[in-house]
């Protein structure tokens, strides 16, 4: 993801003079190619996201289109009164970008996994919320973010993520994006967890379940009636996050579901624990904190079972045996 | 407006805002008048800017960043004409349009909101680097209070525009040496605050941010030895200045002089110049 970005960026600055990138210095060789071409246009503030946030609001203010570039946390969760105040109040053009979404900084520790920044982030005013599944998704939602004036954050995974997507894929900022198509089941995905997903939809197949994927790349604006319509058309929805159950995917999906009166059977499928445990890679991680597609299955299995028992002509029951 | 105006509207600012103050039963008064001359001198003689075209491109930018001075911006930026005076009455009230602390929202003339401290000189340098991108000849004013001065960011923005070679910024500090439970000395002493600035790479100057000609003198960037850094300029000031009973008092960070003691600081601040 951190590679299509980098390509991107390079196109929306080609094509917008008004682009400038500031970094509270990370970005080691990643951000060479646009400091290379645009010596003018990067700065580097130090290590100070007070700093970042402030002065983007005041590039911003001066009529530049501004993103900011870090690792999860720092850039929002350190400065998030600059960002509440500074960018989001006075909407300014700032994007701001991260790196190392979920647990993808696996090993360096509980300081890097930005498992809280989805719910944070929502909660302010103005600020369009994009969690993209796949490098294709970032592809052509970096364009879309430039041209939606105001603040937005861009939570990106790292780097080698798995393309879902066909490249030529037409992915809307705001809308989400069916992956693949069931009946039986809904997973709704957000973030870096998509192929988690598609993978756990494959392994459920083998079940005789018909897994609907649908990845929600923009959590802010949510789509509440293209959730709602999706929703209602299945009897177990399932959301799926890198991040903590309380207040990303999954709290948004269930404050417009259960608004609008829809009551499939629903679990939140993220990290429930306060801080994840365990020290490893991102795989590693995510199984040792039940985040990986056999624990998705398992979870998926045990709500279908229980709307067997429930219901004498369940519809995930009879595609089952049909 | 001339320089022989200046004494005038600064009094014109201080009854305002004392009026402001006093009828929405809000605070901060002494702060307001510990940068009243230096918001009219940066309203009546420094800034570059249009109150009938407040956006104005070319526009120099001004940060409040001691956004509780509030009253006294919205007084200086009436009295210039960037809204009805009238509207000086929806300060802090019911139904009102004038926030306590410093908004952009509906109000011409102003960049930049601020209310929590340590906020604004990061942005100003954000917009001296927004006008260094364009060359543009707008400049950037910024100013702070003392106590903000224990915030770590207003730190990170004093590291950033000397790196940045902002000659185009200019920060004000209100130093009027009471910050919000007691003095500055007491709480978290400053000194020596010049040096501070000096070492951290800027042109650091300290003047009586009462005396209109040593402001003005110190607020115009034509009147420095030209450089590559950015100004400072420490304006020693006294909270509450121009009502006897309010000076250097720290009660009325927080006090809304009302009744008798409305009545008095009016007449102290009515007498002739």
């Amino acid at each position: 993801m951190r590679t299509a970005f980098v390509r991107s960026l390079m196109d929306v600055a080609s094509l917008d003079p008004r682009v400038v990138l500031l970094t509270g210095d990370l970005g080691f060789a990643v951000l060479d190619e646009f400091r290379a071409k645009y010596p003018d246009r990067f700065y580097n503030v130090g290590v100070a996201e007070q700093n970042l946030a402030g002065v983007a609001a005041g590039l911003a203010l001066a009529g530049n289109v501004v993103f900011t570039y870090s690792i999860g946390n720092f850039p929002t969760l350190r400065c998030l009164e600059q960002v509440r105040n500074d960018i989001c109040y006075h909407n300014a053009n700032v994007k701001i970008v991260t790196v190392g979404g979920g647990l993808a900084y696996g090993s360096l520790g509980v300081s890097h996994f930005a498992i809280e920044d989805l719910a944070i982030l929502r909660a302010l005013p103005n600020i369009t919320v994009v969690a993209p599944g796949d490098p294709v998704e970032v592809t052509s939602l970096v364009p879309q973010i430039v041209e939606r004036e105001g603040p937005a954050y861009l939570r990106l995974g790292r780097a080698g993520e798995k393309v879902v997507h066909d490249a030529g894929a037409q992915i809307t900022l705001g809308h989400p994006a069916r992956v693949r198509a069931g009946s039986g089941v809904l997973l709704l995905t957000t973030g870096g967890m998509l192929p988690v997903a598609l993978d756990a939809a494959e392994r459920l197949e083998h079940e005789g379940l018909d897994v609907e994927v649908v990845s929600v790349h923009t959590l802010k604006p949510l789509d509440a009636e293209r959730i709602c319509a999706l929703a209602a058309r299945f009897p177990v929805v399932v959301t799926c996050e890198e991040h903590s159950a309380i207040g990303g995917l999954g709290g948004a999906v269930a404050e417009v579901l259960i608004e609008a009166g829809i009551a499939p059977t629903f679990r939140r499928f993220a990290l429930a624990r306060d801080f994840p445990e365990g020290v490893g890679s991102q795989t590693y991680l995510r199984t040792a904190n039940a985040l990986d597609a056999p624990a998705l299955c398992e979870l998926v299995l045990s709500l279908t079972a229980v709307r067997t028992a429930r219901s004498p002509q369940p519809r995930v029951a009879a595609r089952r045996s049909g | 407006m001339k320089e022989t105006e200046l004494p005038q509207f600064a009094k014109d600012i201080r009854l305002a805002a004392l009026r402001m103050i006093s009828r929405s039963n809000s605070s901060h008064v002494g702060t307001v008048f510990s940068c009243t001359e230096l918001l009219a001198c940066l309203y009546g003689r420094i800034l570059r800017v249009r109150p009938d075209e407040p956006d104005w491109p070319g526009r120099d930018r001004f940060v409040m960043s001691k956004g509780h001075g509030a009253a006294g911006l919205y007084a200086a930026l009436a009295l210039r004409g960037f809204f009805p005076r009238q509207r000086l009455d929806e300060f802090c009230v019911d139904g009102g349009t004038l926030y306590g602390h410093v908004t952009h929202r509906g109000v011409p003339g102003v960049d930049v909101s601020t209310g929590a401290l340590g906020h604004g000189l990061a942005i100003a340098v954000g917009l001296a680097a927004g006008a260094q991108r364009e060359a543009e000849p707008w400049r950037v004013f910024v100013l702070l209070s003392d106590g903000e001065c224990d915030e770590g960011s207003t730190w990170e923005a004093a590291l950033l525009a000397p790196a940045w070679k902002q000659s185009n910024l200019t920060a004000v500090i209100d130093y009027n040496k009471i910050q919000s439970l007691g003095r500055v000395d007491d709480v978290v002493p400053l000194e020596p605050f010049a040096a501070k600035w000096k070492a951290f790479g800027w042109d650091t100057r300290e003047v009586d941010g009462h005396d209109i000609p040593a402001v003005l003198d110190a607020l115009d960037p034509e009147r420095w030895v030209p450089t590559d850094r950015p100004r400072c300029i420490i304006a020693h000031t006294v909270k509450g200045k121009g009502v006897s009973f309010m000076q250097d008092d720290l009660l009325w960070h927080y006090r809304t002089p009302k009744g008798e003691e409305y009545e008095r600081a009016l007449a102290e601040l009515e007498r002739p110049i």
